[in-house]
């Protein structure tokens, strides 16, 4: 076995992290601060979340957000899932250069995929005449998210035994019951994986939605942008501090179910060992 | 007389122009044990799983029980499969798998009671000894214990015949020994009819009625156990089946055959005269007797020790043959042979001729690369069909 | 209905919402305002050339600090116990959990010239620096974001080595280094091209970090397509143009790591 990294591994370990973390701190220790400054400290208060809560661009923005990313996530989810599978089943003379388009939105810069939306949108907008909003911007959302929830579930499919449908099949099922009965059930960590990964992915774009949105609609990221423009805000600490902290919690709450989910898995096999 | 129930006429298979099989003619016969025998990519598979429904022949009829099914889908025919691997539904624990063929009949408005369901789910989980796993994750069930679940989970449909694909592959030996016996017993419980596909001969010659030789997408022989055995009809399958020295003969006459210019008696007739033909040995009806005493005498060149007995190559003018006896004989030394007329089997001579029944190469690793043969048959040319 | 219908709605969708704006970046680079064909919007693009130079120096820049950084991390990350191992990966990826305009913003702060490094600075008795509104906050705002990236793919990559190699190499009398050098460095190359890509790309097209931490002093490719876009340049022809000239550089970039790679797929550190 090799060596456990020792003292300076652990050390430069650590000094990255606090890389990674000094910035966080100070935003989250400095959307308490009593004044308007983001680097002398004057007194804790919690004027900036008050402020953060009464200010209505700001909420409008996160109800923006929230309604595109659920929308664009389920959307991208359920269009996904039948992609993946549709994929699944093509000659792969066929299935290859469809995934390479695929992959199109997920290799190129975001700025590329934005601008290239917002060329269509203008275009097709000027000939049906509707304006750059909230359904374009969903739209945006959805084309970027479909390309990771079929990443996701694609592993899933090849992991599938072969025969599974045929089995199905073999037992009295049409082609669509085995795949509402069996193939669906069977991917489902998969499509939840890719839902998750759409929500996040659509909660957290700012460049495509930037080119997609039009003047009227905003996104939580795009109104934050907006507002390290103008002037200095201590609003937006306290904004990362909310945010990180429920990202922090969903995430330790994830993480506590998978290690119970493991332990599960461990003393079923453990059960397995018994058997034999 | 018994009852034809499966017909394949003439079918064809061809993936991308590769001929999988070849103007295939086959019945299978009702509560009859029928296994389809040979190496990987030989069409074995092929053939079941047209019979299943789950691939289409590119020509030729299928019927059962005297009607053409060609084109009913696999839900409607009255047969159901043991897959390679099993294919249980993970997402579903055992009673739940087994039931699931019964619940769809259910759904489709078949008078069938929850009680019903689940008393004929207990019964066959009873028959395949699985009682009290009702509930159990088939994850958590041993390689043997899903065996048992996907031959109830088809079982219990009570469909007509029951296709088996290489169901013991994944198992180790021992468990593959016991099984054999598990599923001899329920086709005989059940008197449901068995088609069962393997790469493994001692599992075919143990378990079947009738058994089916494949190469090629050919058929090279059907019989019983003992036909195949014995009277193997060309060298590819007496090669297959059980180890043999073939060797190059010419028929003198009815019952006389020679072998390396001497002649022996055997008990085959009906060849022209001076008819070139191949000769089987099999290994263990070869009989080591003293130089003066032997029909051939030859120098042993290598010994494996097999337990019961021993494996020793034998150089006869050049040409190795296998023979098993119980007497040890050092290597080096010289022996004579004696074959009974009923040791020697003639056969014509065809496409295989030549290629098979030799040992010159020989080395005890044989036996264990033997066990690799074992992978989904003819795998790519499948997937090529899968994805369609 | 047969599964492989199931492609038909998302073929379609792609046709419009993939490819079509594509051949629009096509169309509007190689067209005038006017819809006739034209190269002008290629000439216009020598005129920034230093743009492209400075993107593609800042961006390989900020993507070699990445490797020097992320690579040891990775590699003593390999080496803990697996417990240790699952939690310092949730915290390299945590901070991608947060939008990555806060990440930024957050430099802001500590880079301004009244900001916390140069407080800290002029506290310990060394002189201020200037930092925020150079090359050099826009390279650290690139590292910080896009170290992760790097990281995890390397990772992942070292992970999957099989163990046994490195105890066949130290059987067979190879010292540690040795090991390192010959049998886990070669065979962690994929995870480094896959991280040069998932970093390079990113910050080669960035416009966000330049103009938080360089302030509009510093323009880079992705400033000079959000401004021909979106901002008082308006000219969407030119702006195809660029934004043409930038894929087909990182698809030819893309390539060359692959092929070193040995086509290794791209891995995603989500």
């Amino acid at each position: 076995m090799t060596k456990k990294p020792g003292f300076f591994g652990r050390f430069y370990i650590a000094f990255i992290l606090f890389f990674l973390y000094a910035p966080i701190f100070v935003l989250i220790v400095f959307s308490f601060n009593s004044t308007r400054s983001r680097s002398v400290w004057s007194g804790f208060s919690l004027d900036w979340y008050r402020q953060l809560f009464s200010n209505s661009a700001i909420l409008d923005a996160f109800y923006t957000t929230i309604a595109i990313a659920l929308l664009s996530a389920i959307i991208a989810t359920a269009a996904g899932t039948f992609a993946a599978v549709g994929f699944h089943h093509t000659r792969r003379k066929f299935r290859t250069p469809l995934m390479q388009v695929n992959n199109i939105p997920m290799m190129n810069a975001d700025i590329v995929t934005g601008v290239s939306l917002c060329l269509l949108f203008v275009a097709l907008g000027s000939a049906l005449r509707f304006r750059l909003g909230f359904g374009t911007l969903l739209i945006a959302h959805i084309t970027f998210n479909i390309p990771y929830v079929i990443l996701c579930i694609m592993p899933k499919l090849r992991q599938l035994d072969r025969n599974l449908v045929d089995a199905a099949c073999d037992l009295g099922c049409t082609w669509m019951q085995a795949f509402r009965k069996v193939i669906l059930p069977e991917i489902r960590p998969g499509i939840i994986n890719g839902l998750i990964i759409a929500f996040t992915l659509s909660i957290d774009d700012f460049v495509i939605s930037y080119f997609t949105a039009g003047g009227n609609v905003m996104t939580l990221p795009m109104q934050i942008f907006a507002m390290t423009r103008r002037r200095v805000s201590p609003e937006i600490n306290a904004l990362s501090s909310i945010l990180f902290m429920s990202v922090l919690t969903l995430l330790i709450i994830l993480n506590v179910r998978e290690i119970k989910h493991e332990d599960k898995m461990k003393k079923r096999a453990d059960n397995l060992k018994e058997v034999n | 007389m018994p009852k034809e129930l499966i017909r394949l006429l003439d079918c064809s298979m061809a993936f991308d122009g590769e001929v999988v099989l070849n103007n295939l003619n086959l019945y299978i016969n009702d509560k009859e044990f029928l296994t389809l025998l040979g190496p990987s990519g030989c069409g074995k598979t092929t053939t079941l799983r047209i019979i299943g429904g789950f691939q289409r022949q590119s020509s030729g009829d299928v019927f059962f029980d005297g009607v053409r099914i060609n084109d009913v889908p696999p839900h409607k025919r009255m047969v159901n499969t043991v897959f390679q691997k099993y294919a249980l539904f993970t997402h579903l624990n055992v009673f739940e798998n087994v039931a699931f063929g019964l619940k769809l009949k259910r759904e489709e408005g078949k008078k069938l009671s929850k009680n019903e369901i689940t008393s004929r789910v207990s019964e066959m989980l009873d028959i395949v000894s699985l009682n009290g796993f009702e509930k159990r994750d088939v994850s958590s069930l041993s390689g043997g214990q899903q065996q048992r679940v996907a031959i109830a989970r088809a079982l219990v449909n009570q469909p007509k015949v029951l296709l088996l694909d290489e169901p013991l592959g994944a198992l180790d030996m021992r468990l593959r020994k016991d099984m054999q016996n598990e599923l001899k017993r329920i086709q005989q419980a059940t008197g449901i009819t068995f088609v069962y596909v393997t790469h493994d001969q001692e599992e075919a010659l143990a378990m079947s009625d009738t058994v089916v030789v494949m190469e090629k997408g050919v058929i090279q022989q059907i019989g019983t156990p003992e036909d195949i055995y014995n009277e193997p009809k060309n060298a590819f399958v007496a090669d297959f089946i059980g180890e043999s020295n073939i060797v190059d003969g010419c028929m003198h006459s009815d019952g006389v055959v020679e072998i390396f210019g001497r002649k022996f008696a055997c008990l085959d007739r009906g060849f022209a005269p001076m008819e070139p033909v191949d000769v089987v040995i099999r290994p263990e009806d070869v009989d080591i007797v003293d130089v003066k005493d032997g029909m051939l005498t030859g120098t042993v060149t290598n010994i494996t020790f097999k337990g019961m007995l021993y494996d020793i190559i034998v150089d006869f003018k050049g040409f190795k043959w296998l023979i098993q006896t119980t007497d040890l004989s050092p290597v080096g030394s010289k022996i004579g042979i004696k074959i009974d007329p009923d040791g020697i089997h003639i056969m014509k001579k065809g496409e295989f001729s030549g290629m098979f029944g030799d040992y010159s190469s020989y080395s005890a690793e044989y036996d264990d690369i033997s066990d690799v043969e074992y992978e989904p048959d003819g795998a790519d040319s499948e997937a090529a069909a899968y994805e369609t | 209905m047969k599964p492989k219908h199931f492609t038909i709605p998302y073929i379609g969708w792609m046709a419009v919402f993939v490819v079509t704006p594509i051949i629009l970046i096509f169309v509007y680079a190689f067209t005038t305002a006017a819809g006739e064909f034209t190269l002008a919007n290629f000439a216009r693009i020598a005129a920034f050339r230093s743009v492209f130079v400075n993107s593609f120096r800042l961006a390989l820049i900020a993507t070699l600090i990445c490797i020097v950084i992320g690579y040891p991390v990775a590699y003593i990350l390999s080496r803990e116990v697996m417990r240790v191992q699952r939690l310092i990966i949730m915290l390299v990826m945590l901070p991608l959990w947060m939008n990555f305009l806060l990440r930024t913003y957050a430099w802001m702060s500590i880079l301004e010239n009244t900001g916390l490094l140069n407080r800290f600075l002029a506290f310990v008795g060394l002189p201020t620096l200037r930092i925020i509104n150079t090359q050099v906050a826009v390279v650290i705002g690139m590292v910080y974001n896009f170290l992760p990236f790097m990281i995890l793919p390397i990772y992942s990559v070292i992970m999957k080595i099989d163990k046994s190699l490195l105890e066949s190499a130290r059987d067979l009398g190879a010292p540690p280094l040795a090991v390192f050098s010959k049998v886990v460095f070669p065979l962690s190359l994929p995870g480094v091209l896959s991280g040069m890509t998932m970093v390079f790309v990113p910050a080669v097209s960035t416009f966000v970090i330049t103009q938080l931490l360089g302030g509009g002093m510093v323009i880079l490719l992705g400033d000079l397509i959000e401004m021909q876009f979106l901002g008082a340049a308006f000219n969407p022809h030119v702006g195809s143009a660029v934004a043409l000239v930038m894929m087909f550089i990182v698809i030819v970039f893309m390539y060359v790591m692959n092929k070193f790679g040995g086509g290794e797929e791209r891995a995603v550190g989500l």
